[in-house]
C-alpha cells in the first residue's frame, strides 16, 4: 500500500479506497486457498473409488487368503463340503452357482431381449411410458421379498408339478431370471436406441417389413450392446444371495446328471457365505474359506464387469468411427 | 407364409413375451398387498414384537431400517457428490479417469454378500466398530456409491454449458461456478439418484447379516454403536428361522418393506418429473 501511495497510483488522502483494495486482496487470497483446497478434495473423492475397490479386495485377502494357503488346492476344489468334519471342498458350491445362474440366464435372455425389442421398437408411446416404470418397480423389489414369495408361494406350486421338493435349482433360476431382467432390459434397450434411425428408414424404404428390419438390421447393429446386457445380467445373477438362499434348498451336493437335474436342490456360493458366516469362529479355517469364496465371487464379477466396460469402450469407439 | 404374415405372427409373439414379463410383476405386487394388508394396523407398526415375534408389531425393525437408511445417506453423500463433480467437471480424457470409471463399474457389480464380508473385515473387526448401526451404514453407504454417482454425474452434465461460460466470464472461479451455477440446477437430478440409491440400500439384507442386524432385541438401540433389527433381515428371520410363525405377520412385514422401498422409488420419480417440467433450458 505504501508503495502504491508513493507511486501516486492511489491518492494519499483517500483512505477508504485503500481499505477497499486491501480487503479485496485479502479476500482473494482466502478465495484462492479455498478453491485450491476444495479442488483437491474433489480430486481425492474421485481417486477414492479406486482405493475403495482395492481396499475391498485387500480386506477379503486379509481374512480369506489362509483358505488358499492352508488347504491344498486339490482339496479346496474337492467334491465334498462338510465343514463340521473340516472338509472344505467348494466344488459343489461352484457347480450350484453355475447351474442356478445358467438356468436364470437361459430364461432371462429370451424374455429380456424380446421385451427390450417390444419396448424399443414395437410398443406405442403410451405403452412405453407404462412399461418402463413397471420394469423399474421390479428392479426396486427387495430380493428378500422375492425370496420370501418364492419360498412361501412358488415352491409349493413347483412341488405340485411333480418335483420331490419345491426348493430346487429351477425355482432359484426362475426368481433370479426376473431379478436380472431389469438390468438386461434397460441395457439392451439403450443399445437398440443407439442404432441410428437412418438404418431403420433405409431398410423400410427398400421394402423390408418391420420384423425383417429388426432382425436383419437393428439387432446386428446393436449386437455388442446386447452382449454387454447379457454379461451384466449374468453378473447380477451370480451375486444374488437372499432369494437364492431361500428357494434352492441349500443342499451342498453335486446334483446328478439326469434329465431331472433342474428339479434337484443345490446350494450356491453366495448362500453358503450368508448361511454359515454367523456360526463360525473368527479366524477359524471355516471362516477363512467363507472369505475365500468371497474372493472367488469378487474375481468373477470383477472380470465380467471389466470385460463388459472394455466392450462398451470398443463400442463407443466404433460409433465414433462411424460418425467420423 | 408371406412376409407380411410373418411380421404379424412375430409381433404377436413378441407382445406375448413382453406380457409374460410384465404381468408377473403386477401379480407379485398385488399378491403381497392382498395377503399383507390385513396384518397392518397401528399396533403392528408401532409396538414391539411379543411372544418370540409371533405376536405384536415390527416397530423396532422399521425404526432400524429408517436409521440405517439415514446412516447410508450420511455415509455415501460426500464421496458420491465429490466423485460426480470430479467426473463431470474436472476429469480429463486420461488413464486416471478411465481407472476411476472402471472402479465405479466394478463397485456396482460386486455382489451384496461380498460387501457384507468387506464390512465385517473392515468396519466390524479392523476398525473395531463391532456389529453396529455405524458399521452397517458405512457398508451400505459404499454399496450405494455407484448408483448415486452415475445419476449425479448425468444431472451435472445436463446443465447447459453456457451457464458455466457466463459465470466464468463474469470472473467467477471454477469452484464458484460449480457451487453457485451448476449444482443448484443439477440438484433435483442428484436428489433423484440419492433417493434411488437409498431405496436399494433399504431393501438389502445380505450386507446387514454380519455388520449390524440382530435376530431379536428386547430394547431399541441406544447409540450408533448398538446393533439394530432391520426390516429385510426381520423378514428373513421370521420366514425361515422361527417355527410356527403366523403367515399374516410374514406377509405384513413383506408389505411394509415393499411399501417403504417403493415409496422412496416413487418420490424419486416425482422429483424427476417435476424437475423436467420446471427446467428452463
Amino acid at each position: 500500500m505504501k508503495l502504491l501511495q508513493r507511486w501516486k497510483v492511489v491518492p494519499d488522502s483517500d483512505d477508504s479506497v485503500i481499505e477497499q483494495l486491501r480487503e479485496r486482496l485479502s479476500n482473494l487470497r482466502i478465495r484462492d486457498v479455498w478453491e485450491f483446497f476444495i479442488e483437491r478434495l474433489i480430486w481425492l473423492s474421485g481417486i477414492s473409488m479406486i482405493v475403495i475397490v482395492a481396499l475391498i479386495f485387500l480386506f477379503l485377502l486379509r481374512e480369506g487368503s489362509a483358505a488358499f494357503l492352508d488347504i491344498p488346492l486339490r482339496q479346496l476344489f474337492g467334491r465334498r463340503w462338510y465343514p463340521i468334519e473340516g472338509i472344505f471342498g467348494i466344488w459343489p458350491l461352484i457347480v450350484g452357482s453355475i447351474l442356478v445362474t445358467a438356468g436364470a440366464i437361459a430364461i432371462a435372455i429370451p424374455l429380456g431381449l424380446i421385451t427390450a425389442i417390444y419396448i424399443g421398437e414395437i410398443a406405442p408411446d403410451w405403452q412405453r411410458d407404462l412399461l418402463k416404470p413397471i420394469i423399474e418397480v421390479l428392479a426396486g423389489i427387495p430380493s428378500i421379498v422375492l425370496g420370501f414369495l418364492g419360498w412361501i408361494a412358488l415352491a409349493p406350486l413347483i412341488q405340485r408339478l411333480g418335483a420331490p421338493t419345491g426348493l430346487t435349482i429351477f425355482t432359484g433360476s426362475l426368481i433370479l431370471a426376473y431379478m436380472s431382467l431389469p438390468t438386461i432390459i434397460s441395457i439392451s434397450e439403450d443399445a437398440l436406441y443407439a442404432v441410428p434411425k437412418s438404418y431403420r428408414n433405409g431398410a423400410l424404404a427398400i421394402g423390408a417389413t418391420q420384423w425383417q428390419t429388426i432382425w436383419r438390421v437393428v439387432l446386428p447393429a446393436a449386437r455388442s450392446g446386447l452382449v454387454i446386457a447379457i454379461m451384466l445380467g449374468i453378473g447380477r445373477a451370480i451375486g444374488e444371495t437372499m432369494a437364492v438362499m431361500l428357494v434352492t434348498g441349500n443342499a451342498a451336493n453335486i446334483p446328478d446328471l439326469t434329465p431331472g437335474l433342474i428339479f434337484q436342490p443345490a446350494r450356491t456360493m453366495t448362500a453358503t457365505i450368508a448361511a454359515e458366516m454367523g456360526e463360525v469362529a473368527q479366524g477359524s479355517l471355516h471362516y477363512s474359506v467363507l472369505f475365500g469364496i468371497g474372493i472367488i465371487l469378487f474375481v468373477i464379477t470383477f472380470a465380467i464387469n471389466s470385460i463388459a466396460s472394455r466392450l462398451v469402450g470398443v463400442q463407443e469407439a466404433g460409433q465414433r468411427q462411424k460418425r467420423g | 407364409m408371406s412376409r407380411q404374415q410373418a411380421q404379424k405372427v412375430v409381433v404377436a409373439i413378441i407382445t406375448a413375451v413382453a406380457a409374460l414379463v410384465v404381468i408377473p410383476i403386477i401379480l407379485v405386487i398385488a399378491f403381497i398387498v392382498i395377503q399383507g394388508i390385513g396384518a397392518i394396523s397401528w399396533e403392528f407398526l408401532t409396538t414391539m414384537p411379543r411372544n418370540g415375534m409371533r405376536e405384536g408389531g415390527i416397530m423396532p425393525a422399521i425404526l432400524g431400517t429408517v436409521l440405517l437408511t439415514f446412516g447410508t445417506f450420511i455415509a455415501c453423500i460426500p464421496l458420491a457428490i465429490g466423485t460426480a463433480i470430479y467426473l463431470a467437471e474436472y476429469a480429463g480424457e486420461n488413464r486416471l479417469t478411465r481407472w476411476v470409471r472402471l472402479a465405479i463399474v466394478n463397485l456396482a457389480g460386486i455382489p451384496s454378500i461380498v460387501y457384507g464380508l468387506f464390512g465385517l473385515g473392515a468396519f466390524v473387526l479392523f476398525m473395531k466398530l463391532g456389529t453396529s448401526i455405524i458399521a452397517g451404514s458405512l457398508t451400505l453407504g459404499i454399496m450405494t456409491l455407484p448408483v448415486v454417482i452415475s445419476t449425479a454425474e448425468e444431472a451435472i452434465l445436463a446443465v447447459p454449458q453456457r451457464f458455466r461460460v457466463v459465470s466464468l466470464s463474469l470472473g467467477a472461479t471454477r469452484w464458484q461456478t460449480i457451487r453457485h451455477q451448476v449444482l443448484p440446477h443439477a440438484l433435483p437430478g442428484i436428489l433423484t439418484g440419492v433417493i434411488l440409491g437409498l431405496s436399494r440400500a433399504a431393501g438389502e439384507t445380505a450386507p446387514l447379516l454380519f455388520t449390524v442386524a440382530a435376530f431379536y432385541l428386547p430394547d431399541l438401540p441406544a447409540s450408533l454403536f448398538d446393533q439394530t433389527m432391520a426390516l429385510p433381515y426381520h423378514l428373513y428371520v421370521i420366514s425361515t428361522q422361527v417355527p410356527d410363525m403366523p403367515v399374516s405377520i410374514q406377509y405384513g412385514t413383506a408389505l411394509v418393506l415393499l411399501l417403504f422401498v417403493l415409496s422412496l422409488t416413487l418420490v424419486a420419480a416425482i422429483v424427476r418429473t417435476r424437475m423436467r417440467r420446471r427446467r428452463e433450458w
